[in-house]
């Protein structure tokens, strides 16, 4: 599976996305540089990373979703294909309006770092397949805006269509709902503002994200082979 | 050139932690007739006069400037010096 | 206009206007000799930044001479941007600390970011990705509403930066004190990491070779002091200048990444960063390293602001900028580089035979100055040391043994003292994580990094106790680097080196000049000790406000090595059943202590006794035994004693408890401070191992399931507390501190 991760001035997490999706989790990764839009004709899934693009400046994330690489990134998430955004990445997913709601600033209005219990509210999408529905697993989180708000009518909506993936067990940022991860209806899109990428080795104290990108391949490998 | 003035505040109805905690601050500075405190930011754009100017500004803050999930806008021009 | 003429030099000697630059007459003098004529006031400009304290180490020089800064590994030493010490395997690790505090006194949070921006900038001129942060921070006590918008302001600057520019900030300390609440310390350690292949050297070589500018703008950004008031600038609305520095993250990242593009080219000849004194200390640098000249038109330096003299382009601390030397010709592919990341490049200068530092403005030399000059005439001061009148009194004083009832109440009166209490709050707002390297998280004795690629990881850690520093600079000064070195060994790494930041008085006190001297004495005869060699460094002087000074603090920031990672050792208690035990004998020792300080409110006495070479034995010898694997945890024994030390052991997130028995004085095996003790965990079947190395240790008790501490001593139950509520105790502290009304 050919995914490739987005990096945009300012994005930090990109080779630690890298590292994890490709030299952890076995899929051929590559770094792509967000001016080089062509570079993403042939990718099987796209992974955005988090960092502060443009420096947050403005509202973290808005500066990145208005550029041109976000049209293919629409483009390749409309044909079904997976796209899953992380901490910055989710940002910029809200600020494109490819998933819904916004990332504000936490309710302490700290900064903040350190692993947190999540719930596994979905396991019927691309990328959390891998886990067991209710299942409690640690991921780092590291966000100074990862306060998810969105109006009651989406968030209806939201519960309606099973779109909300991970709560917090613990909400540390005020998120609505205890949201902590979101996707599409279609389940092929996927933001969260926890890191599953810090979490692929026990070297580094959880293992526990590594499914997230073992599913993706996972899924990838099973609908190829239904088309091979 | 006009001088374009954005001042962007949150929907009423969204939380606004910064606001509160400047408001608990004045409190605390004895200024308890502080009701309530809403925290926004200011943009100021020099642009060239053109006929749909109001227009392309209000394009401007539904694309960038402001995030429509969350914040409101209000637009005022005036000449620039 | 140009300003810089409007002031003619004859002015400037007749008013001693070079006075408000910070140069002496005599040295004013100097500077009419090497120049065969009076200086302009560009000129003299340059001269009092490249003579300062910060750039010259006028007074410090003599001192760091003394330090040891050669060792097998050691691939750099002090001079460059960082120092560089191999590790194997054609890596290296590169790092340095350096001091922002009088910056961040005045503007905290930009004082701290733009800290953090010019150490990470020192680590990747040398060619070296930047892996790790650490930050070393003394403020006054959390009492008064000043010292808690400093020490929030410092902590939200420093994430801030850190966390936008994708360094993890992985550890460091925090301390409280009377002497810091005018004068808060703000040092930034960055760590490094880079191939013996890329190491960059801050040169310009090569004669007709290209000086490039690369990042924003400059602007009049940290101009201050030394641009006066005088009546003759008063029409350049000079209160317009901003005197501090605003920090771009952002930018810095680009740089970063830019830079470590940039030093794959051979059209590259050498790079440094714009530090303090920016383009004045940069370029004459650059040329001076080189032997050889450079020439410079301010015509072409991109400029934020309009009407910028030459003096102020000369010495704008504008951030996030480099200077670099290219091979002429090939200017097009640096600036390709650049341009790439959305970043400026452009030349301004060129290397040049004659070893002159020659500036061009508006068709005008406003500057030709003999390069060597500036950095290599820089006078040395010798100053005049006599020994501190209350170290004498100290000497005297018979070794006071506190009074404790309570031995409980007592533990968790310590664990609450801001300095012991769990800094948390700080280091919950730093990206630890980023890089996803961190194996050992901001909390324990040294944090771990591991390197990817191999089976290696680093240890880093920073360290002071600068009460003992005080008590006496000697004695304290060894403590500090041993004390670095015990942490970085109880990690299960071997030091590799370190780099020191050195924050004093008034050297011109020659009391306070003593404190320098002996304690760099002391941190010397350590560093042979222990055979970590002084790789880099940083002086911050005339660290006092309303004439009282801080005390000495000299900060070590050490990295050792880890071989394997899985000689990563913690410093928490792992599993029931585990035995305890502590390695070295405990005396009467309470000088500095932090119990003192609860009872008496001072520190004074003796400082702890170290012995160098029991303390080097000590550590040699629990280094084997983790690597053989035979070592549970370890944990060395600081501020609190044993009885701090026991408590954190419990605070991990696995629920354990101890039990313990002490023979002695209770009050004085649980709260000494005495030096070279190990608090450490064996699994039982590895207790013959262990005593085998360590004879003398003594055999605490044991790991217990159940959460609680439990001490005895003649059997009798002196203190039990559970570690839940101690944790809780030790946790909110300072969140409740800062919370309280001043």
């Amino acid at each position: 599976m050919k995914v490739a991760v987005i990096v945009f001035p300012g994005s930090n997490c990109d080779r630690d996305m890298y590292h994890a999706a490709g030299e952890v989790a076995g899929a051929e990764a590559s770094l792509v540089w967000y001016t080089d839009t062509h570079l993403l004709n042939d990718v099987d899934g796209i992974l955005i990373p988090g960092g502060f693009s443009y420096g947050d400046y403005l509202r973290s994330g808005s500066m990145a979703s208005t550029s041109d690489i976000m049209n293919k990134i629409r483009e390749h998430a409309e044909k079904g294909r997976p796209v899953l955004g992380i901490c910055n990445g989710f940002q910029i997913l809200t600020e494109s309006g490819l998933l819904p709601g916004a990332l504000m600033r936490n309710k302490n209005l700290s900064f903040m770092c350190h692993q947190e219990e999540l719930i596994v509210e979905d396991n019927e999408n691309v990328f959390t397949k891998l886990y067991d529905k209710n299942e409690v697993v640690r991921f780092p989180i590291a966000h100074g805006e990862g306060n998810y708000f969105c109006d009651d009518e989406t968030l209806n909506e939201l519960k309606a269509n099973n779109q909300i993936v991970f709560t917090y067990k613990n909400n540390p940022n005020g998120s609505v709902a205890d949201i902590a991860g979101i996707r599409n209806r279609a389940g092929n899109v996927l933001g969260m503002m926890p890191h599953p990428e810090r979490a692929v080795e026990a070297l580094l104290g959880s293992e526990d994200g590594l499914r997230i990108f073992q599913s993706m391949i996972a899924n990838w490998r099973s609908s190829n082979a239904v088309n091979a | 050139m006009k001088k374009v003035q954005v001042y962007i505040t949150l929907k009423q109805g969204v939380l606004d932690p910064q606001g509160k905690a400047i408001q608990t601050s004045l409190h605390a500075l004895d200024y308890p007739e502080v009701d309530d405190v809403r925290v926004g930011k200011y943009i100021e754009l020099q642009v060239e006069e053109g006929p749909d100017l109001e227009t392309r500004v209000t394009q401007m803050c539904e694309q960038l400037l402001a995030n429509p999930v969350i914040e409101d806008y209000r637009i005022e021009l005036e000449e620039a010096r | 206009m140009q300003l810089t003429h409007s002031i003619n030099p004859v002015k400037i000697e007749q008013d001693r206007l070079y006075q408000d630059m910070g140069l002496s007459d005599e040295e004013f003098e100097k500077i009419k000799t090497i120049l065969g004529r009076l200086p302009n006031f560009t000129e003299t400009g340059i001269f009092s930044v490249m003579w300062s304290e910060h750039c010259s180490y006028k007074t410090s020089k003599p001192l760091l001479r003394k330090f040891p800064t050669e060792g097998p590994n050691v691939l750099q030493g002090p001079g460059e941007g960082a120092g560089v010490i191999d590790i194997g395997d054609g890596q290296a690790v590169v790092f340095k600390v350096e001091s922002h505090n009088h910056p961040s006194a005045v503007e905290p949070y930009q004082g701290a970011a733009t800290g953090v921006g010019g150490i990470i900038r020192d680590v990747f001129s040398m060619g070296a990705r930047p892996i790790a942060l650490m930050n070393s921070l003394r403020f006054g006590p959390l009492t008064t509403n000043r010292t808690k918008y400093l020490f929030s302001e410092v902590v939200a600057g420093i994430a801030g930066y850190g966390n936008c520019v994708g360094v993890p900030t992985v550890g460091g300390e925090v301390q409280f004190d009377d002497s810091y609440e005018d004068n808060p310390l703000v040092n930034a350690m960055c760590v490094g990491l880079i191939n013996h292949d890329d190491v960059q050297k801050g040169i310009a070589a090569g004669i007709g070779n290209t000086i490039l500018y690369a990042g924003p703008p400059t602007g009049r950004d940290g101009i201050h002091g030394a641009t006066f008031a005088s009546d003759d600038l008063a029409e350049d609305s000079n209160k317009d200048r901003p005197a501090v520095q605003v920090g771009d993250p952002f930018m810095e990242k680009l740089i970063i990444e830019a830079c470590l593009e940039v030093i794959h080219s051979d059209a590259l000849v050498g790079m440094q960063d714009m530090g303090a004194a920016g383009l004045t200390s940069s370029a004459s640098e650059m040329a001076s390293k080189a032997g050889t000249g450079l020439e410079m038109n301010l015509d072409l330096v991109p400029q934020r602001e309009q009407n910028m003299t030459a003096y102020e382009m000369m010495l704008s601390e504008s951030q996030e900028r480099m200077l670099l030397c290219v091979k002429t010709g090939r200017e097009q592919e640096i600036i390709d580089i650049f341009e790439k990341y959305g970043l400026q490049a452009v030349p301004v200068g060129k290397v040049i035979e004659e070893k002159v530092f020659r500036i061009k403005h508006h068709d005008e030399v406003v500057a030709d100055i003999p390069v060597d000059s500036l950095a290599d005439d820089a006078p040395v001061y010798h100053m005049p040391s006599k020994e501190a009148e209350y170290y004498q009194a100290f000497q005297q004083m018979e070794a006071h043994r506190p009074n404790v009832d309570n031995h409980g109440e007592t533990l968790k009166q310590l664990l609450q003292q801001p300095t012991i209490a769990s800094k948390e709050w700080v280091y919950d707002q730093y990206d630890s994580m980023v890089q996803t390297n961190t194996v050992v998280t901001p909390g324990s004795d040294a944090a771990v990094v591991r390197i990817k690629g191999t089976d290696k990881a680093l240890a880093i850690t920073t360290d002071c106790n600068s009460r003992y520093i005080y008590l006496d600079p000697e004695e304290g000064g060894k403590i500090a680097v041993a004390e670095a070195a015990r942490n970085i060994v109880c990690s299960g790494a071997k030091p590799l080196g370190l780099t020191d930041g050195l924050n004093f008085g008034n050297p011109t006190n020659p009391e306070i000049f003593w404190q320098m001297e002996k304690s760099v004495e002391g941190m010397s005869a350590a560093c042979e000790a222990l055979q970590t060699p002084v790789i880099s460094g940083n002086v911050s002087l005339y660290n006092q406000s309303k004439g009282k000074s801080i005390y000495p603090t000299p900060v070590v920031g050490m990295v050792g090595l880890h071989e394997s990672t899985a000689h990563i050792t913690p410093s928490f208690f792992q599993e029931a059943g585990d035995i305890i035990y502590l390695i070295g004998e405990t005396r009467n020792e309470f000088g500095g202590s932090e119990l003192q300080f609860i009872q008496e409110g001072k520190y004074e006495g003796k400082a702890p006794y170290l012995d160098l070479k029991i303390e080097t034995e000590r550590q040699k010898k629990l280094l084997s035994l983790i690597r053989k694997g035979k070592i549970q945890s370890a944990h060395d024994l600081a501020e609190g004693g044993l009885g701090v030390a026991l408590a954190e052991s419990l605070f991990a997130d696995e629920v354990v408890g101890a039990k313990v028995e002490l023979s002695g004085n209770a009050t004085v095996e649980l709260f000494s401070e005495t030096q070279s003790r190990f608090l450490v965990t064996v699994k039982p079947e590895n207790q013959g191992a262990f005593e085998e190395v360590f004879a003398d240790a003594a055999k605490l008790g044991e790991v217990t399931a159940d959460n609680k501490l439990r001490v005895k001593t003649n059997n009798e139950t002196i203190l039990q507390e559970e570690a839940a509520e101690l944790k809780a105790l030790w946790k909110g502290a300072i969140p409740c501190l800062l919370k309280s009304k001043a």
